[in-house]
């Protein structure tokens, strides 16, 4: 019993750290630009899609995740490019249909390269074994290495915010937008960044993600409703809410799921409306 | 166009096609029944989203059945009707209303998913236009809501967990867990393991469910060692049966207490499952290397036609044609005489590539159900889990039923 | 938002009497793609008083669309009386309870609430047995009074929809032009404003909030006198989306934008099944353009 309740933790962690990825760049987008990206799930089904087919065509999983951070990168800096910059100061109301209509079309792309059935990444050779955890419960060796590798993206990204001068630009911009001006930074640069960073992370997710669930289409949108929980819980443009957040997110969905099946989807939103009413502008207080 | 005149070789309409047919005859009275006036074959099929891929099997094998019937059913010419239903439940009722009231359709065929089938038995019940189920084996089809129009050429989700559970039992097996999506096609397959292990004097101890379609399973797999049970059954189906079975074996429970399942677990995804699959039986309708010349003429003429192997679906679509083919030829091509319909069906021995079978009094297939063991990417069958089984058609209130 | 001048009210009323005489000239397969096109504006024009009428954006009115149809479904389809007002009111105390917690939010945290509402409803019919699960029930409609062959029955229904929804678009355009309608509209220009000129904002949105679920509780009634049957994707967010755009195309400022805009979508996913196989593309490429280029939808530029 207590072997399973450990297994749970580790579980509920693990798919936590995930949803801090897409989460993070959610946050990010949000609290600086002020857009609302609902297509951030479809950029995860995109980098679910990319490792599929890099892992199928040079056998080489690995190189996945450096070319979904780069493709992220470059696809968030076109997007941004094209049509989030002019939705900045547009209405809620047209940034979700923007990337409502968003959502449609990448799906309708994806059906058109790789068409609708499920696939299956192989877990990469050199972490294909388990290994004991508890109580004779094994766990994924490539599990433990998402896991440490979402740890230290986390880590790198509150060194970045916290510790260094365009980390400073960011909150100052998370904060007040005229602020950046008065730092003498260059707001469009900025936006730029933020943007395409939010991407790869969303992208870096998915391609992390494929080898442990199947590829399929429209994969992403139980993680954007998720992750959007995971932003609302954390606070809007908090890099810290959104990881204390996810792992909130993580852990009820994990142990509700585990526990009361029945209440698995309902437990993750009465926790966030709980949160709102303590906290109407979440954990971290802004907004 | 929809008076495509009795050539099969102009294939089936699209539904561009079939909208300048439609204008035509719109508002036009319906043409009395005349031999070479096309029959009207209306099947809603996923061509989309999850299921695509089992929507173009059935449908390349009906198309096939037809064909090998010389193009006609009933001797009338057919017509085929393709629409995507997208395996979307909410868009369901929509859907039908197409077929039925905006292409006319004679008969109908479909589908696989099982919510949207509801809206496909309740037009045929309705209209009372014949439907023949090719996959969806919501149990209700041929129970509670079994009609003279209705026709199902697959399984019921009974019969296959039922065909494991007995198996199970026959092995000398006490008790087991099933492991399931919470819906209802995973709790009617629960029923039937339940049945099968109690036949054979086992018990079904546990059952675990995991919202649909949710793939982490890592909540349940976690629990699955402290059960206390000496195997465990599963009932997923496609990216859902891909993950759970890498997952069990990943997490180390299959050393010690063996997966077994409905024949979906691992149908159609074997190659992406890999080692993880090796050695997991299962139990279905259809089986890998079943040696009779009916199932190896098939899958012969199905590879031709569209250079895929056949498999459990194309199975399901060539025997919907073949029992179109029964009922039509019965009552020479006219869809509305149910009754003679019905009847013609019922007394044909469908010869199926995976055993020639009848219908059962509420109009499901009864049927050998195989059990198969997963190896190099087979299903290999290793024998029958139980022979010519029917489902019990619990509350189906039909005359002659 | 407007409510239409005299001539576009003239106009919506030639447009009603034409749909009015399909029965004498349509065939029931477009009567019934106008019923869908019906109970669509009706649930687009429940969330506009929300949107255009309050300045509330809401993500989650499905949920209160899907809880009205289900409350037909779980009293067992009644006769229309009892079903009409009962699915009002379950999903008018839904929106009362939701609303009293939501609206402590504003903006994006008020969007994202709402769709946490919303999908909250919709897990309870999708992974309980509560509703029939997650495959959805068919359901005998609920019955008009009268006896419905199966052949006028698509007229009946088309008929049934045209009046519901000129009754609530007749009652919204007097409710604006009320000392209440006022008050939404100044909430929606300046709510900070309307607190300081001593209205209790709170109350009135949360009136707001709960006439709109009801409204939207009354469109998932027709939604299941016209389909017989219910199903947990009622209340899935895309359809609350669907509702936006439906707004959004025709036209946020306008009272009966929703109306058109419910049309225009209809035609558009129905144009897209016929003439492609892939009609999300062409869906996505409307609602693209729409955003970028039709920035006041169908109803115009004037608000």
């Amino acid at each position: 019993m207590l072997a399973g309740l450990l297994a749970q933790v580790l579980n509920g962690v693990q798919y936590g750290l995930l949803l801090f990825l897409i989460g993070s760049g959610l946050t990010l987008i949000f609290g600086v630009m002020g857009v609302i990206n609902l297509a951030h799930g479809s950029l995860f089904m995109i980098g679910a899609y990319l490792a599929f087919a890099v892992a199928g065509a040079t056998g080489q999983f690995w190189l996945a995740l450096p070319l979904a951070i780069i493709g992220g990168a470059a696809l968030g800096t076109v997007l941004e490019r094209l049509l989030f910059r002019r939705f900045r100061t547009r209405p809620h109301m047209d940034q979700v249909l923007l990337t409502f209509a968003l959502i449609l079309l990448f799906e309708e792309a994806r059906s058109a390269v790789f068409g609708n059935q499920f696939h299956s990444v192989a877990i990469p050779a050199g972490l294909d074994f388990s290994v004991p955890v508890v109580g004779g419960f094994r766990y994924s060796a490539y599990r433990l290495a998402v896991l440490a590798i979402c740890l230290a993206i986390a880590a790198g990204m509150v060194w970045l915010i916290e510790r260094t001068r365009i980390g400073s630009a960011i909150r100052a911009a998370a904060e007040n937008a005229a602020m950046l001006d008065l730092l003498g930074v260059d707001a469009t640069r900025i936006h730029r960044l933020v943007f395409a960073g939010g991407t790869a992370l969303a992208m870096l997710a998915g391609a992390l993600a494929a080898p442990l669930q199947s590829v399929y289409p429209g994969m992403g949108d139980g993680f954007l409703i998720l992750s959007f929980i995971v932003v609302v819980i954390g606070g809007l443009g908090s890099v810290a809410g959104a990881f204390w957040g996810a792992l909130l997110v993580g852990m009820t969905d994990t142990m509700a799921k585990a526990y009361v099946p029945q209440a698995g989807g309902i437990a993750v939103c009465a926790m966030m409306a709980a949160v709102l009413i303590w906290r109407p502008a979440g954990l971290s207080g802004r907004g | 166009m929809a008076v495509t005149q009795g050539d099969w070789a102009m294939g089936h309409i699209s539904r561009r096609a079939m909208l300048a047919g439609t204008a035509l005859t719109a508002g036009l009275a319906r043409p009395a029944i005349a031999r070479d006036v096309p029959l009207q074959v209306g099947t809603m099929l996923p061509f989309s989203g999850t299921y695509a891929a089992l929507g173009e099997n059935i449908f390349a094998a009906l198309e096939l059945a037809i064909a090998e019937n010389g193009g006609k059913l009933g001797g009338r010419p057919v017509a085929l009707i393709r629409l995507d239903d997208e395996s979307d439940p909410a868009k369901a009722p929509a859907n039908v209303n197409r077929l039925v009231e905006r292409d006319n359709a004679d008969v109908l065929v479909g589908t696989v998913h099982s919510g949207v089938v509801m809206a496909l038995v309740q037009a045929a019940r309705e209209h009372r236009i014949p439907l023949v189920i090719p996959n969806a084996g919501n149990v209700a089809a041929t129970r509670d809501l079994c009609a003279p129009s209705v026709f199902r050429s697959s399984f019921s989700n009974w019969q296959p967990a039922y065909g494991m559970g007995r198996a199970l039992a026959a092995r000398g097996v006490k008790q087991a867990a099933w492991v399931t999506w919470d819906y209802a096609a995973g709790h009617e397959s629960a029923d039937g393991f339940r049945d099968g292990l109690r036949a054979g004097g086992a018990e079904l101890t546990h059952t675990l469910t995991v919202p649909f379609p949710e793939t982490n399973f890592q909540p349940v797999l976690a629990q699955i060692g402290g059960l206390g049970v000496e195997a465990v059954g599963a009932f997923f189906a496609g990216g859902g049966a891909i993950q759970f079975v890498k997952d069990y074996a990943a997490s180390g429970l299959r050393d010690k207490i063996p997966l077994c399942g409905s024949g979906f677990l691992t149908e159609g995804v074997l190659k992406p499952q890999g080692a993880a699959a090796d050695g997991i039986q299962t139990a279905l309708h259809y089986g890998d290397g079943l040696d009779n010349p009916r199932n190896i003429a098939f899958r012969a003429a199905f590879k031709a036609k569209t250079g895929r192997d056949a498999d459990v679906y194309a199975v399901q679509g060539y025997d919907a044609g073949q029992m179109l083919a029964a009922g039509l030829a019965g009552t020479q091509g006219d869809p509305v005489a149910t009754q003679a319909l019905a009847a013609a069906i019922l007394a044909t021995r469908i010869d199926s590539p995976r055993g020639a079978f009848t219908l059962s009094p509420s109009h499901n297939p009864v049927q050998t159900i195989w059990l198969r063991e997963a190896k190099d990417g087979q299903n290999k069958v290793i024998g029958a889990a139980v022979k010519d089984l029917a489902d019990p058609g619990t509350g189906c209130k039909m005359a002659g039923a | 938002m407007i409510v239409a001048s005299r001539t576009g009210q003239a106009l919506l009323g030639v447009a009603a009497l034409a749909i009015a005489s399909m029965p004498f000239w349509a065939s029931s397969w477009h009567m019934q793609l106008v019923s869908t096109a019906l109970v669509g504006a009706l649930l687009a024009l429940s969330l506009q008083l929300l949107v255009g009428g309050t300045g509330l954006v809401s993500l989650g009115q499905a949920g209160f669309f899907g809880l009205g149809a289900y409350t037909v479904y779980l009293l067992g389809s009644p006769p229309v009386w009892i079903a009409l007002p009962a699915a009002m009111a379950a999903a008018g105390a839904a929106a009362l309870l939701t609303g009293t917690l939501a609206l402590r939010t504003r903006g994006f945290f008020f969007l994202m609430t709402s769709l946490a509402f919303g999908q909250m409803m919709f897990f309870a019919f999708h992974d309980t047995g509560l509703g029939g699960g997650s495959d959805g029930q068919f359901i005998a409609r609920p019955f008009l009074g009268f006896a419905l062959s199966r052949q006028n029955r698509p007229a009946a229904l088309l008929l049934a929809n045209l009046t519901v929804l000129t009754i609530v678009y007749a009652a919204l355009c007097w409710l604006m032009g009320t000392a209440f309608g006022h008050a939404l509209q100044g909430i929606r220009s300046n709510e900070n404003r309307m607190a300081a000129m001593g209205h209790n904002v709170q109350r009135l949105k949360l009136a707001a909030f709960v006439l709109s679920g009801a409204l939207a509780g009354l469109a998932g009634h027709m939604s299941v006198l016209t389909d017989g049957f219910v199903n947990p994707g009622l209340l899935d967010w895309h359809r609350s989306a669907e509702a936006l755009l439906m707004i959004l195309l025709g036209g946020i400022g306008a009272l009966h934008g929703p109306i058109l805009g419910a049309f225009a979508l209809t035609a558009v996913q129905e144009a897209g099944s016929l003439l492609t196989d892939r009609p999300r593309l062409i869906e996505g490429a409307v609602f693209l353009a729409a955003v970028l280029f039709l920035r006041h939808g169908l109803a115009g530029r004037r608000r």
